[in-house]
């Protein structure tokens, strides 16, 4: 990404991206890479997937609180920096209006960037699936004769499977961001939109940059690491053919668009080569440049709690002498579109917050997602691909809402993850335990006196039980939890009694 | 056969929802009591450097007094008046010799309060890879050209000619190895705002 981040900060802000694919590989947190391919195909035994990953995940229980603390720091700079302005809430709405308005005018706004942007030099091309994103970046470097590409964060080429495209092709692709470098180097994807590398501990690094970069035995001092990365990635931007770029921002009023980096990647990816490649999906589309004050005054606050990113370039046409390529990304976009019911998720610009404050995401990691974008909005994303491979996702949530609150355009992610829900059951993609426990479950929620019978019967069963008949492979809650001490009394009866007295 | 921009439009065009009102945006943001002070904290807060330096012809002694700039050999400037400038941008081919200035000071148009970012605009200069492959810049802006927020920013920034712009914020960083702030990821080392009074 471009990069957000505190003053402290992160990466880059992320980019773009949405609908992500496939499912990839497993990757294990630590040890041996996974490798990169990243496979399509659905089964049966994906309908688990989340639950599988994730259980790989906890056991570690040690680094999963360490992840968990990582992230809900960023969390809690989000909610300082954000507090700090009385017009915080003013700004999210206005922010949701905006993309509200423009989602409903979307090929109006699409058909004049385009317009605009041919008159400054660039070209423009069109892609309806991530196949042919790659297939008309790849026609663009080839008809060129580039064998080097540097590229600056972007989600969307992430969705898209650029780089395993690119490489198939025998064109050397370097993310450029220092945390899509590592987790590049490791050949596994980002586990967080803003933060790839969040799910590795600096000796790990310490260790890939030993095994690749000719770092010193036992280096992991973030500092010296930081360092040799930049002399490395320096000398992959003085080498490379062409840059590509995604897009934070794109202006149909003036043709232009905006990137977001803190370390300037971006920016030396383009100054260099005399080819940029930017990538947009549809919705990174906004109306006015002033609109761009609502977005960047909440992106980086809500992404890493930083005020800004360190340089909001923005991009009018091609360098004198160079050429500038735009291709505008569909892939699955326009038909979330079509769903009122899911159309909101469009206006994600990517921030992370929703991540950094889900107690599923903090606690199961960004691979256990298996997409490019994980967490609350990937979960309402990917099914829209492929709802059988990722039936698992929207729940993986709790429902508690905080991504819903925390969202700086405010898209309603909670109520969409169960919506998701409930057209999943309908479509029968959802295991048979809670097909089975759901519709037992509101059976008795429908009927007051099945509720009060189940409730007192299981209030008195729960004290008697031997253990094995709670503790059994259908209570899925019960694997890594002790069910509370049933009450002698429910609610209703303390409250009336006391009532009576 | 249909293009994919046709399909695109047309799909989208289908799938529109009822029309939604674009909402006008005021200046809605945030005034400080001063907002020079709070330029200075912002430039701070994103790991920058601020300095208010009185009179424009003192330019040249307060870029000496810059640690970074007395340690300069190669130095790019597309602010006059810097006198040990010894880099002339156009009279360099190729953009890649450049990866050796130590030094790079460049004009600020606007500064902006709320999070310390300078705007910067290539015009007509060449080689704006200077500005990114320099180990350390300096943003020259006027005292007057600091506004309180994005907001009025927006406002008197023309934006949409062709060219290239940005807000620089601070130098190049990173904090992606364990959420560990470290300056000078692969741009600049450093980046100090001289703020000129008058």
């Amino acid at each position: 990404m471009r990069a957000t981040h505190e003053a402290h900060l992160p990466p880059a802000q992320g980019t773009d991206a949405a609908v992500q694919p496939p499912p990839q590989t497993p990757v294990p947190m630590n040890g041996a890479p996974a490798h990169p391919q990243h496979s399509l195909h659905t089964s049966s035994a994906q309908q688990h997937e989340h639950p599988a990953k994730a259980a790989a995940f906890v056991a570690n229980d040690a680094r999963l609180h360490w992840h968990d603390q990582a992230v809900w720091f960023i969390r809690a700079k989000r909610d300082r920096v954000s507090s700090a302005f009385p017009e915080w809430e003013q700004l999210r709405a206005l922010g949701s209006q905006i993309k509200a308005h423009t989602l409903s005018r979307l090929a109006d706004y699409l058909e004049h960037f385009e317009k605009k942007a041919v008159s400054l030099g660039a070209q423009v091309h069109w892609a309806l699936s991530a196949e042919e994103h790659n297939r008309v970046v790849h026609s663009i470097l080839a008809s060129r004769g580039v064998r080097r590409v540097v590229k600056s964060k972007s989600m969307l080429t992430e969705e898209c499977h650029l780089n395993p495209y690119l490489e198939s092709h025998g064109i050397e692709v370097v993310d450029t961001d220092l945390g899509e470098r590592i987790v590049q180097l490791r050949r596994e994807p980002p586990s967080h939109i803003v933060m790839p590398a969040i799910h590795l501990k600096k000796e790990e690094i310490g260790q890939l940059f030993h095994q690749q970069l000719g770092a010193p035995a036992g280096l992991s001092d973030p500092k010296a690491l930081t360092e040799l990365a930049r002399q490395h990635l320096r000398e992959k931007f003085l080498g490379a053919q062409a840059g590509i770029t995604g897009v934070n921002f794109a202006i149909s009023e003036t043709g232009g668009f905006v990137v977001c980096t803190n370390e300037g990647n971006a920016d030396l990816s383009t100054a260099l080569p005399p080819l940029h490649i930017a990538c947009m999906g549809i919705e990174k589309i906004i109306p006015r440049a002033k609109d761009l004050a609502i977005f960047l005054r909440v992106l980086a606050r809500s992404a890493t709690g930083q005020p800004i990113t360190s340089y909001t370039s923005h991009f009018h046409g091609p360098r004198p002498g160079g050429e500038l390529h735009i291709v505008i990304v569909d892939n699955g976009r326009s038909r979330i579109l079509q769903r009122d019911e899911y159309r909101r998720s469009l206006h994600c610009i990517r921030c992370g917050a929703c991540m950094n404050t889900c107690p599923v995401y903090r606690r199961s990691g960004g691979h256990s997602y298996g997409v490019t974008v994980p967490g609350p909005i990937g979960s309402v994303l990917a099914p829209h691909l492929n709802p059988a491979a990722h039936a698992s996702l929207p729940f993986a949530s709790t429902l508690c809402g905080s991504c819903s609150d925390v969202c700086p355009v405010k898209i309603d992610l909670h109520h969409q993850l169960l919506v998701w829900r409930g057209e999943l059951g309908r479509a029968h993609l959802v295991p048979i335990e809670k097909r089975v426990g759901s519709a037992i479950g509101g059976w008795i929620l429908a009927r007051t006196w099945a509720y009060r019978f189940f409730g007192k019967l299981m209030r008195s069963l729960l004290r008697r039980l031997p253990r094995a008949l709670v503790y059994h492979r259908w209570n899925a809650w019960g694997r890594q939890r002790e069910l509370p001490d049933a009450p002698r009394y429910s609610f209703r009866e303390i409250y009336r009694r006391r009532r009576g007295k | 056969m249909e293009s994919s921009r046709e399909e695109i439009l047309r799909s989208l065009r289908a799938a529109q929802s009822s029309p939604a009102v674009l909402p006008e945006v005021a200046d809605v943001g945030i005034r400080y009591p001063d907002a020079r002070e709070q330029f200075a904290k912002s430039v701070s807060e994103v790991a920058g450097r601020c300095v208010f330096v009185g009179d424009r012809r003192r330019l040249d002694e307060e870029l000496e007094r810059l640690p970074e700039f007395a340690a300069a050999q190669k130095i790019v400037s597309l602010v006059p008046g810097v006198h040990r400038a010894n880099v002339d941008l156009a009279a360099v081919a190729d953009a890649h010799d450049l990866n050796d200035v130590d030094f790079c000071v460049l004009p600020g148009e606007l500064g902006v309060a709320e999070n310390g970012a300078v705007w910067v605009r290539q015009g007509g200069s060449p080689h704006r890879a200077a500005w990114f492959l320099a180990q350390h810049t300096a943003l020259v802006l006027s005292g007057s050209a600091i506004v309180h927020n994005m907001h009025q920013a927006y406002e008197r920034l023309e934006i949409g000619g062709p060219g290239f712009a940005l807000f620089v914020s601070g130098p190049s960083k990173t904090a992606d190895i364990e959420q560990a702030l470290v300056i000078g990821a692969q741009g600049p080392r450093s980046c100090t705002v001289l703020v000129i009074e008058e």
